[in-house]
């Protein structure tokens, strides 16, 4: 008996910022930077949302394209993000009440840097598979915050994708998934701090870069494949050139890699970044197609997953709410210092 | 029942009053009263105050005892009764103090109304406004006062045509008005590019379709009308009130471009006194905003439906037109110390009816009108006086 | 905004519980106790029953002097909304250029930060309307 996805959903904030609008603000050649990061623009959330709405809006897309579903047999929902609004305080009891699972049900957040959505795709993996509930619900959401002038202001950005996992209705089987983890420190926030810090060029090849090639090649010995055998592969995105650099390090090409890659105009959603990439693909996949998708979190670790649609894609209303590629293009560009308003980077009056 | 007249009013400066304080206000306009009645203060049986939020502009509930023992009363130990109702409250305060002499319980009863406004910010007076709107289903989804006034005037453009133009030709003419009217906020005229140029509030609103935030209070004696001849040659007799609420939320009103409590507190008022909208000659209607002395011109059946703004516009509730509406200036130019609005606009009818309304007099009033609203709609008031001569 | 006056609303706030008249059948949003309608006739006969969350706008205003928790988002447009179902609310339609809005605009329901209290304190969450697509 096999889990997987029973349906899906995904949300993008509709704001952008161009590197080009950052780079003018710090003195930094911006379009040169998003040119080098291959990121053309960036979302950014609007002042009343947060990972919290974001993983309410991805939750109740997925459950709109299955009507079958009620959320009442969704048995987990975990929420994985570096950016909860609350230090302490689920998001996904929330999330679980807005979509009305609550309240028979478990409920927790996770954090892994980039790959908390992902850890909790496998936990409700293994907890259906253990009969412990029907349907877990596993949602990767963030409104990560780069530093104000730091690099990774070009592609903290945000979004929201919310897997429904079971081992009935399915619309693509997870045949196969494994994690390769170890302790490199690489990105990190420490607590009450407000941005986060990086160890620079150490976050490639010592971190993203051999712990997503060494899951993708255990993925790969696994199921027994080659990369020739997919017909998408997505891979984290911290920006638009580790992962086309790491797939066809890997043996993928550009065409496998272009749908999930949505990196290029949203830039890096975190806990979001590879699941709204699967989102993608699931929006226009086709019964009897293999993705292929290694996740990465800093701090550090991947999760890989070789999945295969299934016919029940077909059973599902695709159509219902809006696609990504729709939510992509859905764009108001602001200037940096709204960004800044509305990222709360300037300092206000108390009261 | 026994008829009421009025015998007394006061009133204090409106606008800014930084060196006063509620209470000082209160004692003010009530003391002013007090003397044009020339009355005792032996005299009076109760007090009766209009108040819609001390508690939250100036921290202080219980005003009703507070102002009588600063007024000297503390050792006549008199019934002090607070009433509240939104913007209404001194309306309504009017109407029980009225009751209560019909009933015979008291002969006379001074009436006041006040609110001290400034004590706070602007933003922290703006939410405090809002607090007579649905708090839970209304503001905490970021409807402001002036939003939902402003969400009626776009549907009543909508649907019967009013323009920006004619909201504003609201404006202009009641700061015309307030301009002859010593104790006003504003004495200054304005034009209709003048408002129409003013900063945007909530769109189509803009800064001068909104009354200001004022200090001020205003205070009336009633005494039975058997007696009120003892004191003055010139009562003015209450003849008909009318009140009447609605759903709280604009949202949940059979229609947004009609208030229906202004409607049946009208019909209700005008059925007591046995007179119809022709036969007033002077009204002060609750102009909060410009759109809501053109739905209460219309409610009130001085116009026929829809055509409140273009009426404004051709001067038809101008000071001495059809039906001199706002002379006082109105809450917009008079201002508006929420509380003491509906005593205020009694102030102004007696002060007409009596002949006594200086360069704003108008000729020949017998009938006058007070239209007060609390919140949105929820409550109206309406009060018709005439001269017991 | 103390937190049980808020958390007691979230069945509303969040999924648009409404109540519908077991007499009349009419909806009603929040939830009643009393047909406005029907009155004695309908006690004990009020049934929870949610909206589908999809309206089109029968009148709006873009806030310009906004209250703290809209402060950020101002000028902002509000709404009161027709729902399918017949009764109306009023909420801050999101994600509508200010020159786009207009009478008869189909709206759905999206889910948004309504407030907090102040920056250590509890969120607040609800519904507001946004373009419907």
């Amino acid at each position: 008996m096999k889990a997987g996805i029973v349906s899906y959903g995904g949300y993008v904030p509709r704001y952008r910022i161009l590197p080009k609008e950052i780079g003018a603000v710090w003195g930094v050649d911006g379009e040169a930077m998003g040119k080098g990061l291959n990121i053309r623009a960036k979302s950014v959330p609007g002042p009343d949302e947060d990972v919290i709405t974001m993983s309410v809006e991805a939750a109740r897309a997925a459950l709109k394209k299955a009507p079958h579903l009620d959320p009442k047999d969704i048995g987990a929902i975990y929420v994985g993000s570096e950016s909860h609004p609350y230090a302490v305080k689920p998001s996904a009891t929330i999330v679980a009440e807005a979509i009305e699972a609550a309240p028979i049900m478990t409920a927790a957040d996770y954090e892994f840097a980039c790959k908390a959505g992902t850890a909790a795709m496998q936990s409700t993996m293994g907890l259906t598979l253990s009969d412990m509930y029907r349907y877990g619900l596993a949602i990767g959401a963030d409104t990560s915050q780069g530093a104000p002038g730091d690099a990774l202001e070009y592609s903290a950005s945000a979004g929201a994708a919310a897997f429904v996992i079971g081992k009935d209705h399915l619309i693509a089987s997870i045949d196969q998934t494994i994690s390769y983890t170890t302790d490199t420190p690489d990105f990190w926030r420490r607590e009450g701090q407000a941005y986060p810090s990086h160890g620079g060029r150490f976050t490639g090849e010592p971190a993203y870069f051999k712990h997503v090639v060494s899951c993708a090649n255990l993925l790969f010995k696994r199921a027994g494949t080659r990369p020739e055998d997919y017909d998408f592969a997505v891979f984290h995105q911290p920006n638009g050139k580790f992962p086309v650099r790491v797939g066809k390090m890997l043996g993928f090409t550009d065409k496998q890699m272009d749908t999930g890659l949505l990196v290029r105009e949203i830039g890096n959603t975190y806990s979001g970044a590879i699941m709204v990439g699967l989102c993608a693909i699931l929006d226009i996949a086709k019964p009897g197609n293999r993705i292929f998708a290694v996740g990465y979190g800093s701090g550090a670790g991947s999760d890989g997953f070789d999945i295969t649609v299934t016919g029940g894609l077909e059973e599902i209303d695709r159509k219902a709410g809006r696609t990504m590629r729709s939510m992509v293009e859905d764009v108001k560009f602001l200037d940096y210092a709204t960004y800044a308003k509305y990222r709360r980077k300037i300092r206000m009056r108390e009261g | 029942m026994r008829e009421v007249s009025v015998i007394g009013v006061g009133e204090t400066q409106f606008g800014e009053l930084w060196d006063k304080s509620f209470r000082e206000l209160g004692i003010e306009a009530g003391l002013r009263a007090i003397q044009d009645a020339e009355i005792a203060a032996e005299n009076v049986d109760a007090i009766y105050v209009g108040n819609m939020s001390a508690g939250k502009f100036i921290d202080q509930e219980h005003v009703a005892a507070l102002v009588a023992d600063y007024a000297g009363l503390a050792d006549q130990h008199l019934p002090t009764i607070r009433v509240e109702g939104g913007g209404a409250c001194g309306a309504i305060a009017i109407q029980q103090a009225a009751m209560a002499i019909a009933s015979g319980v008291h002969d006379i009863v001074v009436v006041g109304g006040a609110e001290k406004m400034t004590d706070v910010g602007d933003v922290e007076a703006a939410r405090i406004l809002s607090s007579t709107t649905d708090q839970e289903w209304e503001s905490v989804f970021g409807a402001t006062f002036a939003g939902l006034f402003a969400m009626m005037a776009r549907r009543h453009m909508f649907e019967y045509g009013t323009t920006r133009e004619q909201l504003a030709a609201v404006a202009v003419k009641n700061h015309k008005h307030g301009a002859l009217n010593p104790v006003a906020q504003f004495q200054k005229e304005i034009t209709v590019e003048m408002v129409l140029g003013a900063p945007r509030v909530a769109e189509p609103l803009g800064v001068f379709d909104c009354a200001p935030l004022s200090d001020g209070a205003a205070a009336l004696v009633l005494c039975s009308r058997d007696k009120a001849r003892k004191f003055t040659d010139t009562p003015i007799d209450l003849i008909g009130t009318g009140q009447a609420s609605d759903f709280l939320a604009v949202h949940d009103r059979r229609e947004l471009t009609t208030m229906d409590a202004t409607v049946i507190a009208g019909k209700r008022a005008f059925h007591a006194a046995r007179k119809t909208p022709n036969d007033v000659k002077v009204a002060e209607v609750h102009d909060n905003f410009t759109i809501s002395e053109i739905m209460a011109i219309e409610d009130l059946r001085f116009v026929p439906k829809g055509k409140g703004g273009f009426a404004t516009e051709d001067g038809e509730t101008a000071l001495n037109a059809r039906v001199s509406v706002n002379t006082s200036g109105g809450l917009k130019a008079r201002g508006y110390p929420v509380g003491a609005t509906g005593v205020a606009q009694a102030v102004e009818i007696v002060r007409q009816l009596r002949g006594e309304a200086g360069k704003r007099q108008v000729t020949d009033a017998g009938l006058g009108l007070t239209h007060t609203l609390g919140g949105t709609g929820g409550t109206a008031v309406v009060h018709l006086f005439a001269r017991g001569d | 905004m103390a937190i049980p006056r808020f958390w007691r609303e979230i069945p509303s706030r969040y999924n648009l519980v409404g109540s519908k008249c077991g007499n009349c059948g009419t909806l009603d949003f929040p939830p009643r106790l009393v047909c406005p309608r029907c009155g004695r006739r309908s006690m004990g006969k009020m049934e929870r029953r949610k909206l589908a969350g999809r309206g089109t706008v029968v009148s709006y205003t873009i806030i310009h002097d906004a209250p703290k928790d809209f402060d950020m988002m101002k000028p902002y447009v509000l709404a009161i909304v027709e729902m399918e179902e017949g009764l109306r609310m009023t909420s801050q339609v999101i994600d509508v250029e200010l020159g786009d809005i207009k009478i008869g605009m189909p709206v759905e329901v999206a889910f948004r930060k309504l407030g907090e209290e102040g920056e250590a304190g509890v969120i607040h969450y609800g519904y507001k309307f946004r373009p419907a697509r």
